[in-house]
């Protein structure tokens, strides 16, 4: 196996909120989870709302500080390499967070140069970028409030990667998108795998999806990783016939949307 | 260099095309800005006073500016947090101290820009001569303020890092605060007791009585014609008391700021909603 580019080990975080006078209430979004994603590969976390997902990716984006545990990035530490962490990552989250009023070019030239780099180049990368998501480059000087949420997430998509990460974090990318697009986003994450060699840590709701990118996948409910495997190792060891039924089966748990909303994720 | 450059250049590309997008409501604020300065200069005017006039002209004027530019940096993190964009911006690989010194670059465009549109409608309205005012000791004046303003703009910005909506509420009672004691329309011995050594802590209520001194207002030789603004020595108590609060300030909000934002992070504070 391959250098692991992430290296998590008994990550635990724990969110309090105080609901009345004295009364502290505790919620474990993380507990003890390890898990290693080798260079190159792509690794699927699966759960339901409130298991963790977001956590997790908001701690390896530095966005978050657990309370114990290991966190290496290809080698970099966290919380204490925070520096040299944010420039090897890019991150599309479920909610494409933009400046809504700005165009798609505005909002990607910002980013570029938020980064350091040159906007001739990453407006040339963009658009090449959009173009193999299926996206007509008129749209580029298009406000994103004009635009559908499936073209907001190919432009989110387009951000992350017009930074040439060599590591991507991508937190349920394809929720709410058309069948179309949703195949435009799974296609082209396969090519960005095949030509740029790009590790991927993905956090999706779809199975199917899942299937179709994922070496490797994790089950997290309640904080916890549950299993781990191949979708095949993990149907074939819950018995199950689909990866479906082997998450019911291992967590005990739906991928229903609507449960288990908590105070992080 | 380069990098710091183009990290530098990001806030001021995105605040200049946000600017370009929301004309409207800038061409608004700004308008707002104009007419609320008129209608308390005029107040000078009608009563026929030309020192009440020009002590209420560099209230507006000043208070305009300071208010502008400590707003848009206290601001700025609440914008961020409204948009989404919060976590996207602290997520890049940015120095804090680029990421606010951008933002305190574009803060200070705006307020410039909104000062000029300010005192142009004033000069037009109430026909005030400056002639004889010590206006190259104003602008120095006005730099010195700068720094103490956008340190307080600084520790300011970190209510919204706390909180997304009670930081936005927290950091206009604050501004308020500032307009209450500094003296901005009335000379701060008209306040309660109480409030009066609250004045001591504002840069503003050095800026503006030091700013008053140049142009001339209560100086002895200031007619309406020509004003007899005093030369900038004769500031050196205020000027120094602005640079020592700007040497404190500025640093300070830096280290609050980062303090602030690591305990958010552990918190788990920096999401969209807060």
């Amino acid at each position: 196996m391959a250098q692991a580019a992430i290296y998590v080990r008994n990550l635990r975080k724990c969110f309090r909120k105080r609901s009345g006078f004295r009364k502290v209430s505790e919620l474990w979004a993380l507990d003890d989870v390890s898990f290693s994603v080798a260079e190159g590969e792509t690794y699927g976390l699966l759960g339901p709302n409130g298991s963790g997902k977001s956590s997790l990716i908001r701690i390896l984006s530095t966005l978050l500080i657990a309370d114990s545990g290991e966190v290496r990035m290809l080698g970099y530490s966290l919380p204490q390499q925070q520096e040299q962490v944010r420039r090897i990552i890019g991150r599309v989250s479920v909610d494409a967070a933009f400046y809504k009023k700005l165009s798609a070019r505005e909002n990607l030239l910002y980013t570029a140069l938020l980064y350091g780099q040159k906007a001739r180049d990453a407006e040339r990368r963009a658009m090449d970028i959009l173009e193999q998501l299926g996206m007509e480059n008129s749209k580029f000087s298009t406000p994103l409030e004009e635009m559908s949420r499936g073209m907001q997430q190919k432009i989110s998509i387009a951000r992350a990667l017009v930074l040439n990460p060599p590591l991507l974090l991508l937190d349920e990318p394809t929720t709410g998108l058309d069948p179309k697009s949703r195949r435009d986003v799974q296609t082209f994450l396969e090519k960005l795998k095949e030509q740029e060699g790009t590790t991927i840590l993905l956090t999706t709701h779809d199975m199917t999806e899942a299937e179709r990118l994922c070496a490797r996948i994790g089950f997290l409910a309640h904080g916890k990783l549950v299993a781990e495997g191949t979708a095949e190792n993990l149907i074939r060891r819950a018995n199950a016939q689909t990866l479906d039924d082997a998450f019911i089966k291992l967590t005990g748990e739906e991928l229903l949307d609507e449960e288990l909303v908590a105070v992080e994720d | 260099m380069e990098t710091t450059m183009r990290q530098t250049w990001a806030f001021l590309f995105r605040g200049y095309h946000l600017t370009r997008r929301y004309i409207g409501w800038v061409i608004v604020f700004n308008f707002y800005a104009l007419v609320t300065s008129a209608t308390v200069a005029l107040i000078g005017v009608a009563a026929g006073n030309y020192q009440l006039t020009l002590t209420l002209v560099v209230g507006a004027l000043l208070w305009n500016y300071l208010s502008r530019l400590y707003e848009e940096i206290a601001m700025s993190i609440a914008y961020e947090r409204w948009e989404g964009t919060l976590e996207y911006t602290f997520m890049a690989p940015v120095p804090r101290l680029v990421h606010l010194l951008g933002i305190s670059l574009f803060s200070l465009i705006n307020s410039v820009v909104t000062s000029l549109i300010v005192l142009t409608g004033l000069v037009l309205m109430t026909d005030l001569r400056l002639g004889g005012a010590n206006l190259f000791g104003v602008l120095v004046l006005v730099a010195v303020s700068t720094l103490a303003y956008i340190g307080l703009g600084l520790v300011a910005a970190v209510f919204p890092v706390m909180s997304a909506e009670r930081g936005a509420e927290a950091t206009h009672i604050f501004q308020g605060s500032l307009l209450l004691v500094s003296g901005v329309y009335y000379p701060i011995e008209v306040l309660p007791r109480w409030l009066q050594p609250l004045s001591a802590i504002s840069p503003a209520t050095y800026t503006l009585s030091a700013c008053r001194k140049l142009f001339g207002v209560g100086i002895s030789g200031s007619t309406p014609e020509r004003l007899a603004g005093v030369p900038l020595s004769d500031v050196s108590h205020e000027l120094f008391i602005l640079a020592l609060m700007g040497a404190v300030l500025l640093p300070f909000g830096l280290w609050v700021f980062v303090k602030v934002e690591a305990w958010a992070k552990r918190a788990g504070k920096l999401k969209r909603t807060g």
